[in-house]
């Protein structure tokens, strides 16, 4: 790794260089979002199919998307812990790992108020549905054993390994999914297509996709400040306990 | 090296078969819930035959990951584990060992069971094989999925139902193919080879990962 980077990774620069961005990062989400929420529910037209409900598409892909990149994130985040054993690695994957969760969360949600009006069902066993779901479990999964294991070294390590064989279990599920749902559910779902959706949606999405990813980004920052403050404030009380003891 | 490994085989296979009735208590599990789910769907045969290999996957898979959450436990309690650790056999290789030994006990029996349990629901002979050729091939990896949760939990003592969260999403791809390999012999018109060969692909693939997942984990957990 580069010299720099190891520089800022340090947790106490960290949080001083992250406390002078966190303001700029916010006051981007906030024009970012109103600019995406504004074109996505007043100047991007109804689908000539589903109407006004299109308009779910611009807070649920995004969020599916998240989903994805969060795990992905987290990820990168375990390696750091288990080959460089970088505290500030676990710190981020800590903190990651609820506000991914949520994104998943939302997009299951909004994905099945989506479907409600479109499919008539607020559930289909369809297979990315099907994979979300897994991905939310995974998270779940991740952080109910971060929660079990007091000592805050280990969990880290522990659940680095999870990470890492969620990693390479994810692409096998959603392959095992795909199979599955060709199997027993033929193509009963359409959807819009990523290459053929129109520009004027496309453009709204993508803003709202950005807006999202500095909404993600601002909202790790402050968790891992406050997983930081929070391992500082822990380490004090022991040290406190121990001399009063 | 191999006369070691083939004695943790050998041990932890005899430990879990005669300590707490592992392989015993296990079959019965299995037998329980293939009992309960004609309470719940029904007695009728016919809708009984038909899904009757999912029934008898989604046992095993069940009955498989019953007591694995033990499968280091102890011996990280009695200090063996450390002993295991010092003693230069590559870490890896004890996982995949104990593994094993945990599926000669545990779940070989669910496989051998298996046709038995089959003829409670009106399975018939052809798909009866197929099941337990599915189950003879997946059940390894399933154990060896679940020594990745037995790892993580060995030093907490206290696993049992997050070990299952753990696992459970990871023996998805499992269960998959195994069902729908064992289902093609009686619904499908899709063949039976296919989802077996990739079946027998993750046992394979679970083979390698496992244990270099299994012993990070118990690195991690006595560091």
């Amino acid at each position: 790794m580069p010299m720099a980077f190891i520089e800022l990774a340090n947790p106490s620069r960290f949080l001083d260089w992250s406390g002078r961005l966190l303001p700029f990062l916010w006051v981007a989400t906030g024009v970012a979002l109103g600019i995406g929420l504004y074109l996505s529910f007043f100047v991007a037209p109804p689908d000539y199919q589903q109407g006004e409900t299109v308009r779910i598409m611009y807070i649920h892909v995004p969020s599916a998307w998240l989903a994805m990149f969060g795990y992905a994130l987290m990820a990168s985040a375990a390696l750091g812990t288990l080959v460089w054993r970088h505290p500030l690695a676990d710190v981020a994957a800590r903190s990651m790992a609820p506000i991914g969760a949520a994104f998943t969360f939302l997009a299951l949600v909004t994905g099945s108020l989506w479907g409600k009006p479109m499919w008539g069902t607020y559930w289909v066993w369809d297979a990315r549905l099907t994979s979300v779901l897994v991905l939310f479990l995974m998270y779940l999964g991740l952080i109910a054993l971060w929660r079990a294991v007091d000592d805050p070294g280990r969990a880290a390590r522990l659940v680095a390994v999870l990470i890492l064989v969620g990693a390479v279990n994810l692409p096998i599920i959603k392959f095992s999914v795909d199979w599955w749902n060709t199997l027993h559910q033929p193509a009963s779902v359409l959807r819009i297509g990523g290459p053929t959706i129109d520009a004027s949606m496309l453009w709204p999405l993508l803003i709202m996709a950005v807006a999202m990813m500095l909404f993600f980004l601002a909202l790790t920052t402050m968790a891992m400040r406050n997983e930081i403050l929070r391992r500082r404030l822990r380490t004090l009380q022991l040290t406190a306990a121990a001399t009063a003891g | 090296m191999i006369g070691a490994l083939a004695a943790i085989t050998g041990q932890t296979a005899r430990l879990s078969f005669r300590s707490g009735g592992g392989a015993f208590v296990g079959l019965v599990f299995f037998l329980a819930v293939v009992t309960i789910v004609p309470f719940g769907l029904g007695p009728d045969l016919n809708l009984l035959s038909r899904i009757g290999p999912a029934v008898l996957w989604i046992g095993a898979l069940l009955a498989a990951l019953l007591g694995i959450d033990r499968l280091f436990h102890e011996d990280h309690e009695d200090g063996s584990l450390d002993l295991l650790l010092l003693s230069g056999l590559p870490l890896e290789l004890v996982v995949l060992a104990r593994a094993l030994g945990h599926w000669l006990a545990t779940g070989l029996p669910l496989v051998i069971a298996a046709p038995l349990f089959g003829l409670l629901l009106g399975i018939p002979p052809l798909a009866l094989a197929a099941v337990t050729l599915t189950l003879l091939a997946g059940t390894p990896a399933l154990t060896l999925i679940g020594a990745i949760g037995a790892a993580l939990m060995t030093a907490l003592g206290r696993g049992g139902l997050l070990v299952a969260i753990l696992v459970l999403p990871f023996t998805i791809p499992v269960l998959i193919f195994g069902v729908s390999a064992a289902a093609a012999t009686i619904i499908g018109p899709a063949p039976f080879m296919p989802p077996f060969l990739i079946l027998c692909a993750f046992t394979l693939v679970s083979a390698v990962v496992a244990p270099i997942a299994g012993a990070a984990a118990l690195r991690a957990s006595l560091a």
